[in-house]
């Protein structure tokens, strides 16, 4: 068995970061818990999901995907582009932010395959942290997944002896590779919160899969704000944008992650929104979660982190509306 | 296939021409043998692509011509944002960023034998036109063509060398009509809506294949036309557009219920339509 105590976390991020890792973990920023580049001296952040996922390290929110050298004459020259993938180990992810990994897997790979995103996927070692509390918005048992949940991951730390130590299980080969850097030891594992489920997400996805029309959809979506902070903390949601920043030398032709909560996200030159209203917006946003995404790859794209609910200024959460989809189900 | 999804082709403007107010066609040259033969190998009629100008940004149209004349792609478009105005300022001989081709395709192989019947209003030629093409390039393999084609005003109609050019052929029937009070004193065609001037040809549905792109207006008042001479919903095609900014199924706008206009589409027949939420377009 590898084990590790708790509180020598970082000497195992040091010892990641000497082979030639960058180590991305949890980090409290000022009151804020932050997945970020983790570096000597940081103390690892375990007690609150982090405001920002796994999605990060593999989906960068800003990205050049094309870059032109502009010439005066109003010409432009292909400028070469640099693929950015440095090895590295997310450690204490969390479990519904490695089961989002398949979901990111499935669209980025689906006939087309996205090279940036899967040279930064092979380049990635994901180390799970079971979760040994929940809070209120936590709902991954309802969309398939646990606190302990292994899809996804590499490696799985597991509290034990009271979350005095962590249980190392490697999962794959990647997280293989790291065992040599846990010692052996023993410990008695604890129970994984314990989380009751909130909703049958099968049966919100048959609902969803007839009622495009129901006005249930307007009353559901008063209070959203359509601030899209629900999308950028997703660790599922992958919607984008493609726009052109430049200056007098050089045109960068960048993504940058966008959200179907916005306006002018699906806003036709002509003036014609197929989207005109939050309501609309709304129901995109749920349908293909649990019913869009589901039918086209297997999978919801929901996996109950709850850091959208954490977030919004509005007091919207998906596990309630999917709750209430339940019951106008039955 | 390359994985860099963004990369596009560089394309050069052989020859530009003005269609209508603020619509303009481009013919476009690959900047090599190597991208030319890339593109003709995968491109199939009703695919589309993303125009672009470094600095400005793509905009998504189809390609209005058919992979029969693979020497070349043209495109026509309207200036209607910051990337189309961008594009229309371009002379002949300045370059562009290309990618494509997108999406599915017009099944006309199946169509061999067939008759077909085209029908288009104002700026929706454009998509209809390369597949017009494909099967005049092809013609023998195909029954009966008749193309209905309507606009606003005599001014708003594109292709007019090639309306004149249809026109004349013996091999194809071609109807040209404009809303009333666009006519000019000179027009020789018909004035009115082109349900009107559909229902008033009466097309026989028999081995037909009807191919409709318009406002959506028009495709309203159309389709009751077609089905009131017994064309199948299976039998008739449209092709969509919505907001796409990637081509290639991942930035997520463009899709309707569940499907992904850019690589489900961007043609449908009817029967699949009918099965998508009509609130969702």
């Amino acid at each position: 068995m590898k084990t590790i105590a708790i509180d020598r976390l970082p000497d195992l991020a040091q010892a990641l970061s000497k082979a030639g890792y960058r180590v991305v973990a949890p980090v409290d920023e000022g009151g804020v818990v932050r997945l970020r580049e983790w570096t000597k001296g940081l103390a690892l952040a375990l007690d609150a999901v982090p405001v920002n996922s796994v999605k990060d390290v593999l989906f960068p929110r800003s990205e050049v995907v094309a870059r032109f050298a502009l010439e005066e004459s109003g010409g432009f020259t292909p400028a070469p582009l640099e693929r950015s993938a440095p090895k590295t180990v997310v450690l204490c992810a969390r479990p519904c932010d490695a089961a989002a990994l398949s979901a990111l897997d499935a669209v980025f790979n689906w006939d087309y395959r996205d090279g940036s995103y899967n040279a930064r996927r092979a380049a990635t070692t994901v180390v799970s942290l079971a979760c040994f509390k929940a809070d209120e918005h936590c709902f991954c048992t309802s969309v398939n997944g646990a606190p302990d949940g292994t899809a996804g991951a590499d490696a799985l730390l597991r509290p034990a002896d009271g979350g005095k130590k962590l249980v190392f299980e490697a999962l794959s080969d990647k997280g293989r590779q790291l065992e040599a850097m846990v010692s052996d030891g023993q410990a008695v594992p604890d129970a994984p919160a314990a989380l009751k489920r909130r909703f049958d997400s099968a049966a919100v996805g048959r609902w969803l899969a007839s009622n495009f029309e129901s006005p249930f959809w307007k009353e559901a979506a008063l209070a959203c704000l359509g601030c899209g902070a629900c999308a950028y903390a997703c660790p599922v949601c992958h919607c984008f944008d493609l726009q052109d920043e430049s200056d007098k030398k050089e045109c960068r032709r960048l993504r940058n992650w966008d959200s179907c909560g916005f306006g002018l996200f699906t806003l036709h030159a002509s003036g014609h929104n197929p989207r005109p209203d939050q309501s609309a917006r709304w129901r995109q946003r749920v349908t293909h979660k649990f019913s869009i995404y589901p039918q086209k790859f297997k999978t919801f794209a929901c996996t109950g982190c709850g850091r959208c609910a954490r977030l919004c200024q509005a007091g919207m959460a998906i596990a309630e509306t999917c709750e209430r989809i339940e019951a106008l189900g039955r | 296939m390359n994985d860099d999804l963004y990369k596009p082709f560089l394309m050069r403007i052989e020859s530009a021409r003005d269609e209508a107010p603020d619509v303009r066609t481009f013919r476009l040259k690959f900047a090599d043998e190597g991208a030319r033969a890339e593109f003709f190998g995968r491109y199939r009629v009703g695919q589309f692509g993303l125009y672009g100008v470094p600095g400005e940004g793509e905009s998504t149209f189809c390609v209005a011509s058919p992979p029969t004349r693979a020497d070349y792609i043209e495109c026509t478009f309207r200036k209607v944002g910051r990337v189309t105005q961008a594009l229309q300022d371009l002379e002949v001989g300045q370059a562009l960023t290309f990618r494509g081709p997108y999406g599915n395709h017009f099944p006309i192989d199946s169509w061999k034998g067939r008759d077909l019947l085209f029908i288009a209003g104002g700026i929706a030629l454009p998509p209809m036109r390369s597949v017009i093409w494909n099967i005049l390039d092809r013609r023998a393999e195909f029954g009966k063509v008749a193309v209905v084609y309507g606009a606003r005003s005599v001014a708003d109609l594109v292709y007019k060398q090639e309306l004149a050019e249809w026109a004349a052929r013996p091999d194809m029937t071609l109807v040209t009509t404009v809303d009333p009070g666009g006519q000019t004193p000179d027009w020789k065609g018909k004035v009115g809506f082109v349900p009107a001037v559909l229902k008033e040809l009466s097309p026989a549905a028999k081995n037909c294949v009807a191919v409709l792109c318009g406002p959506p207006i028009m495709i309203k008042l159309t389709l009751p036309v077609l089905a009131g001479r017994g064309f199948a919903p299976q039998d008739i095609y449209t092709t969509l557009e919505n907001r796409m900014k990637c081509g290639v199924g991942k930035c997520g706008r463009c899709n309707v219920g569940s499907v992904y206009v850019c690589k489900d589409g961007p043609v449908f027949t009817l029967d699949e339509l009918s099965r998508l939420p009509a609130g969702d377009m």
